[in-house]
């Protein structure tokens, strides 16, 4: 079935991930984690530092090979497809990477238009030029077009990084910490742009962070990564509210 | 020092030659498939060669300068002044403007790619590539090492020929000969067994160069620090794997009886 039925036809879980296993070397990170995703839903992988979070978000996306499980994504499990299947799925999937991953070479107008003309998206020149001015007004930053990313700040290149991820207008986004790294404000304000990206494009969004103030603002629901598990999951007043001293340490 | 250490470190080493040598294979697949990233190549061919010009004209000529003056006096000894611009000619074209070449390419070509991938690797912009539906294997290696294998060869006969300019200004310091009769004596001398080996061999001096600056950088880890190893490891392993392949070219051109 092609990607744009089965995202048509999915009325609930867009992720679903099922029994996943990855070790690097003896050091097992994930260890039969499972999970899903609801259309437009907002879920916060919460958990310790080196826990696996990022590993997963990488799994899903096909940076990582896991050695088991199933992650099916709009019904299609991202393990056993071929490499033309996977960058199809990938354009409906953005990706927003911990150190923003800009490149260094290329004019922020560059960065902006190199997953369009990548993944072979058929636009006019003048059709890219909107959507790149598109982009970047969404996260505040027209002025910036024509400069490189050394000119600038840790939170503009956070916004670009965002932008670049809309670019392709994506069904889901999967958020890499995306306030580490940044001061109290410029953190607040990278949560208020993800949430009114959420509610303007409907996304449904996987956020990796142990930023508890992005935590509480972007969740719809926490899934708490526990020794390679996915060990309960809930709301965050739920979570906030358990007894569990494994819960409670996050909260506190 | 613990008794198993240098059998660890013998395994390491063919540890990393069989992972080198994987990573030369993946080239020869992919340099073949497509898509072909001939934009990227080109913009490579441009930065590669153009980056290096000017370093290479000036090393060019001082090499033919030098080795001129440094000539004289023993010639000068034996009576046989006259044949300075061929013994330059031969020595350059041979062996010391490809292989002087190369390592000067190394320096600066093979720590730049080594540097220039290292930081794309630590700060995500690998991974940000292969997410935007791009193999960067191909994008930033294949591109890279054929530019090199490319430019290397084409530095190297601009190199010879700056270094017999300087030769023949190092000629005219203390005598004055013609560019005709000096020009004469070089390419009298020169036949196709003395360019023809030596032009070839660049080609392989220049994949070298390419390649290990590549897999260091590609495969760069430990953040800025492991940036910084790269760009060393692959100056100082190229440098070694250009005299290695130049042994092995002057034992394969006197088997087919070029020397």
């Amino acid at each position: 079935m092609d990607i744009r039925e089965n995202i048509a036809n999915t009325n609930d879980a867009v992720i679903s991930i099922r029994g996943l296993c990855k070790a690097f070397g003896s050091n097992k990170v994930l260890d039969d984690f499972n999970m899903n995703l609801q259309k437009g839903q907002s879920k916060v992988v919460l958990g310790r530092s080196g826990s696996g979070k990022s590993v997963l978000i990488k799994c899903i996306i096909g940076l990582l090979t896991p050695e088991a499980g199933a992650i099916n994504v709009f019904g299609q499990n991202v393990l056993n497809i071929s490499q033309e299947e996977l960058d199809e799925i990938r354009v409906k999937i953005g990706f927003l990477f911990q150190s923003n991953a800009l490149y260094d070479s290329m004019t922020v107008r560059e960065n902006l238009e190199f997953p369009m003309r990548r993944h072979s998206i058929r636009l006019s020149e003048k059709e890219a030029n909107e959507r790149v001015v598109e982009a970047l007004k969404n996260v505040g930053l027209e002025h910036t077009i024509d400069m490189m990313p050394s000119e600038l700040s840790g939170g503009m290149k956070k916004r670009i990084a965002l932008a670049r991820t809309l670019i392709l207008k994506p069904d889901i986004i999967l958020y890499d910490e995306p306030t580490t790294g940044l001061d109290p404000i410029t953190g607040r304000e990278i949560t208020t742009l993800i949430k009114e990206i959420q509610h303007k494009y409907q996304t449904s969004s996987i956020i990796i962070s142990h930023d508890m103030k992005c935590v509480k603002n972007t969740a719809d629901s926490i899934a708490l990564l526990l020794n390679g598990k996915c060990y309960t999951e809930g709301t965050y007043s739920e979570l906030a509210m358990s007894d569990d001293p494994n819960v409670k340490q996050f909260f506190e | 020092m613990k008794p198993d250490k240098p059998a660890k470190q013998l395994q390491a080493f063919f540890d990393e030659a069989g992972r080198i040598a994987r990573f030369t294979g993946w080239y020869f697949r992919q340099a073949i498939r497509p898509r072909y990233e001939f934009k990227e190549l080109i913009r490579q061919c441009f930065i590669i060669g153009y980056q290096s010009l000017g370093l290479v004209v000036l090393t060019g000529f001082i090499m033919g300068l030098v080795l001129t003056m440094q000539l004289r006096p023993t010639l000068v000894d034996y009576g046989v002044e006259s044949q300075i611009p061929a013994m330059v000619a031969i020595a350059v074209v041979r062996e010391i403007g490809p292989v002087i070449t190369a390592l000067i390419f190394a320096g600066k070509i093979g720590s730049s790619i080594g540097a220039e991938l290292g930081s794309m690797r630590v700060t995500e912009q690998i991974d940000a590539m292969e997410v935007s539906g791009t193999n960067p294997y191909k994008y930033l290696v294949v591109t890279r090492v054929t530019a090199a294998t490319l430019m290397l060869p084409i530095l190297v006969l601009l190199s010879d020929t700056i270094s017999l300019y300087g030769a023949y200004l190092g000629v005219n310091i203390k005598t004055v000969t013609s560019p005709d009769l000096f020009i004469w004596q070089v390419f009298d001398v020169l036949d196709f067994t003395d360019l023809m080996p030596a032009f070839i061999k660049t080609f392989f001096f220049g994949f070298a160069v390419g390649m290990i600056g590549c897999y260091k950088g590609y495969n760069s880890t430990k953040g800025t620090e492991g940036v910084g190893r790269s760009a060393n490891s692959a100056v100082v392993l190229s440098s070694v794997m250009i005299f290695i392949i130049d042994l092995l070219v002057v034992q394969v051109t006197d088997i087919m009886g070029f020397n």
